[in-house]
């Protein structure tokens, strides 16, 4: 398998996991709104810094923003990289140089969703059809992951595809949980407490985790508990912890991983350790931060020994075998 | 919209499903039949369902445009196919195989020790001065003495029904892959003429191109590794060589996977490290296929890559070089090739051409301008020609010139009217004129498609029929009349 495939279906698997994230995020901040008054609604502003764009945004929306500014900014901008918009151009872009690799199907539906989407973007965020419009878009996303699932052969491409998966949930778990939680502060008050949970409860359905938790955690829904959940459940496929293990499974079926395992099992303890009952909103922050390092360093692992390498000039002898030494002594 | 073979207009035209009158030719009889009982409506109905799956399955051509860049267009296929008669087509392959293999003689020949031109059959000059002849293979003897591993020959007819050679494509042909996407296109849309009829399946040529390219390997014994080497996602053809990979289950590569080391073999770089390359499918030109050799600007290719080729460690398809018989010049000299080198007469007739290199036939060309296609001997995709008829006095002044100053790069043929093919246009079926790219696979054994690709030019009465100039193409049915 071409190292230079086997990144762009990588990249193909992340795009695809940020496009849903981001339909995902916008239906669900829409729903939180109709439940909370409108003194401690945090409006619609704290979605831009998930997506982690706001110097792009306060740039080209210097007066106050509306709704319709955000949701466009995060569907519909070309210009924004984390857009909804950019993010399904990626995916379709990385998908159409592998055709060769993927399900036929599988190519089939993206690429039809692909142009459905372009042509019904602008109607289909109009506030009446949006809920159902996005809806769409996670749900033929999820179907299209389905059949990747279903239909791919469990070789080096279906490695990377889990691999961009699950590294791209990690760190949108934990994006959501730290600018949520950022948030939730002015409600801490006794006539605000009805009110945390439901926000609690939002930050889960944004992840699809409500009924799992419920399932999982028999009490009423707080903040310590769910950002255990989120953060450290090993059995709910978009807590961090769970990416991780399935992260750290995949390396191993790969030839040349065991670096990139070491660095994981650094990260899990890094996680394991962390006292999230007594982390209050800074220390909270500070620890999703240095997580999401973490995250980003495991990234830059697996490129640095699985994709291509820039420069390919000066190769000595190249063997057939026990090569992957100084291959890696190559690469800088 | 009526589908009424009997108005339908051939006066002037050869037709290949109607013939003189309405009637319908052998091998198109129980199509044209099925189409009458369809009814206009229900035949549009059935185009529009194959626009959709077309887009749906992605099927794509890249047409390159001054404001937007490239852009990925729908393939455009025409539903009503061009049948052939099982017996028409045997004496065309066969003329086919007898071409391809003349041609492959030819090229060995003219980087060993040329002698069809020491014997007198062809200027010396007439090489030195091609585009495509690489000095740097002359001496070299690939696998099987084979050059042009895939041709793609174009055919087309005569109004007297006379099947012509157009041109061989000897470099890097494409096309392939629509023949075989518009089979299955069709196959959705008319699922029971298939059911019904005798139609030959096309479906084969993946697994023959991949045994071709694998009897090429220089490591004999061990399972060869066999790749498609593409400039990329915004070639043209990038669709068909991402195609071709897939069908044949090899990778699809580009110039930065591959490396070749210091013992001059090739490398790609995998998942795993570094893997050995025993044979590429390139399809990219000579001209940028290695850097150290060719063009020095070329980032598509691979540094070294020719010295690897030379040593007999990788295979190249088709071979570098291969193209100095795709200069329409040497095309003339065909005929002439197979009396030579096969000692028999050609099967299939070359496209009467003057050579305007021989001053005589150059004072024809131009004394006869206005009534003659001329073409540059190094072109492809229909540009740059003259087409005598619809010129302007203007345009044949300019012609008249760059023929003067620069003969060897023309050659002058008449106007052939190309057949037609009934075609669906707007809301009526018309005749539109259609050419053949049937694909040549020589290695152990040579085989050709069955059919070819047939592209039509969707305009009325225009003779142009490549996709980069609003041609569109259709499925092509090898008709078992007799059964």
């Amino acid at each position: 398998m071409l190292a230079r495939v086997v990144e762009n279906v990588y990249w193909l698997s992340r795009y695809m996991e940020r496009a849903e994230n981001a339909a995902r995020i916008i239906n669900v901040n829409a729903h939180l709104l109709l439940d909370l008054p409108k003194g401690i609604a945090p409006g619609w502003l704290p979605l831009v810094d998930i997506n982690g764009n706001r110097a792009e945004f306060d740039a080209k929306h210097p007066k106050a923003a509306e709704e319709r500014d955000v949701v466009h900014f995060l569907a519909a901008d070309r210009e924004n990289p984390g857009s909804l918009y950019s993010s399904l151009h990626m995916a379709r872009e990385n998908a159409r140089t592998l055709r060769e690799i993927l399900p036929t199907e599988a190519w089939e539906m993206l690429n039809e969703f692909h142009s459905e989407f372009m042509r019904e973007l602008s109607t289909g965020l109009a506030k009446r059809s949006r809920f159902r419009f996005l809806n769409e878009v996670v749900g033929t996303l999820q179907k299209i992951s389905g059949v990747l699932d279903g239909t791919m052969s469990r070789n080096a491409s279906y490695t990377f595809l889990i691999l961009g998966r699950n590294l791209e949930r990690a760190d949108m778990t934990s994006r959501i949980v730290d600018v949520r939680s950022a948030q939730l502060l002015p409600a801490e008050t006794p006539e605000l407490r009805p009110f945390e949970t439901v926000q609690w409860m939002s930050v889960l359905k944004s992840l699809s985790a409500y009924q799992m938790y419920r399932g999982a955690v028999r009490s009423r829904v707080r903040r310590v508990d769910v950002l255990e959940f989120l953060l450290r459940n090993r059995q709910f496929p978009r807590a961090c912890m769970f990416c991780l293990d399935q992260v750290e499974h995949e390396l191993k079926s790969l030839q040349r991983g065991e670096p990139v395992v070491d660095r994981l099992d650094a990260v899990r303890r890094f996680m394991a350790r962390a006292p999230l009952e007594a982390l209050d909103q800074a220390g909270l922050h500070a620890f999703i931060d240095r997580l999401q390092l973490h995250i980003n360093e495991l990234h830059n692992g697996i490129a640095r020994i699985f994709f291509p390498k820039p420069q390919i000039s000066g190769i000595q002898q190249l063997s057939e075998s026990g090569q992957s030494q100084r291959q890696s002594r190559l690469a800088f | 919209m009526k589908a009424n073979w009997s108005t339908y207009p051939t006066a002037g035209l050869h037709d290949e499903l109607v013939g003189p009158g309405g009637g319908s030719r052998a091998a198109a009889r129980a199509l044209l039949g099925y189409l009458t009982e369809l009814g206009g409506t229900e035949i549009a109905v059935r185009q529009q369902a194959a626009e959709m799956a077309i887009r749906a399955m992605g099927i794509t051509f890249t047409v390159y445009h001054e404001q937007d860049g490239s852009i990925d267009r729908a393939w455009p296929l025409d539903i009503i196919p061009r049948t052939i008669s099982r017996k028409e087509w045997q004496r065309i392959e066969k003329g086919l195989i007898q071409r391809a293999a003349a041609l492959n003689l030819f090229i060995d020949d003219i980087y060993q020790k040329q002698r069809f031109i020491r014997d007198g059959r062809m200027p010396g000059e007439i090489i030195h001065t091609s585009r495509n002849f690489r000095a740097s293979c002359v001496g070299v003897k690939p696998p099987l003495g084979t050059w042009a591993h895939i041709c793609g020959s174009d055919l087309i007819r005569d109004r007297d029904g006379t099947v012509y050679v157009l041109e061989d494509n000897l470099r890097v042909p494409s096309g392939v892959s629509y023949m075989l996407e518009n089979r299955q296109v069709i196959k959705r849309v008319f699922p029971e003429l298939f059911e019904n009829s005798a139609i030959l399946p096309v479906d084969d040529y993946p697994s023959q191109l991949f045994d071709m390219l694998a009897a090429l390997s220089p490591r004999k014994g061990e399972t060869p590794e066999v790749v498609v080497l593409t400039p990329g996602i915004y070639n043209s053809a990038y669709f068909e060589h991402s195609y071709l990979a897939r069908q044949m289950g090899c990778e699809l590569v580009e110039g930065r996977d591959l490396a070749v080391d210091s013992s001059d073999c090739v490398f790609m770089q995998t998942v795993d490290g570094w893997s050995r390359v025993d044979v590429i499918y390139r399809r990219i030109d000579d001209d940028f296929l290695d850097p150290e050799t060719f063009r020095d600007d070329s980032t598509l290719g691979v540094p070294g890559l020719m010295r690897a080729w030379k040593k007999g460690n990788v295979a190249l398809a088709n071979a570098p070089g291969a193209g100095v018989a795709d200069d329409k010049l040497v095309y003339t000299y065909v005929p002439d090739m197979i009396k030579y080198y096969l000692g028999e007469d050609a099967i299939l007739e070359n496209v009467p051409s003057f050579r305007c290199a021989e001053p005589d036939q150059l004072s024809h060309v131009l004394a006869n301008l206005h009534e003659l296609v001329v073409k540059p001997v190094d072109g492809s995709g229909g540009y740059g020609m003259l087409m005598g008829p619809s010129s302007s006095k203007a345009e044949r002044a300019q012609f008249a010139k760059a023929l003067k100053a620069n003969p060897r790069s023309f050659v002058a043929q008449p106007v052939i009217t190309l057949s037609t093919v009934p075609t669906l246009v707007d809301d009526a079926i018309e005749p539109r004129h259609v050419d053949l790219r049937p694909f040549i696979l020589s290695g152990p054994q040579t085989s050709v498609t069955t059919g070819g690709l047939t592209r039509v030019a969707l305009r009325r009465g225009s003779l142009v029929v490549n996709s980069s100039q609003g041609g569109g193409s259709k499925d092509t049915w090898i008709v078992d009349a007799e059964a």
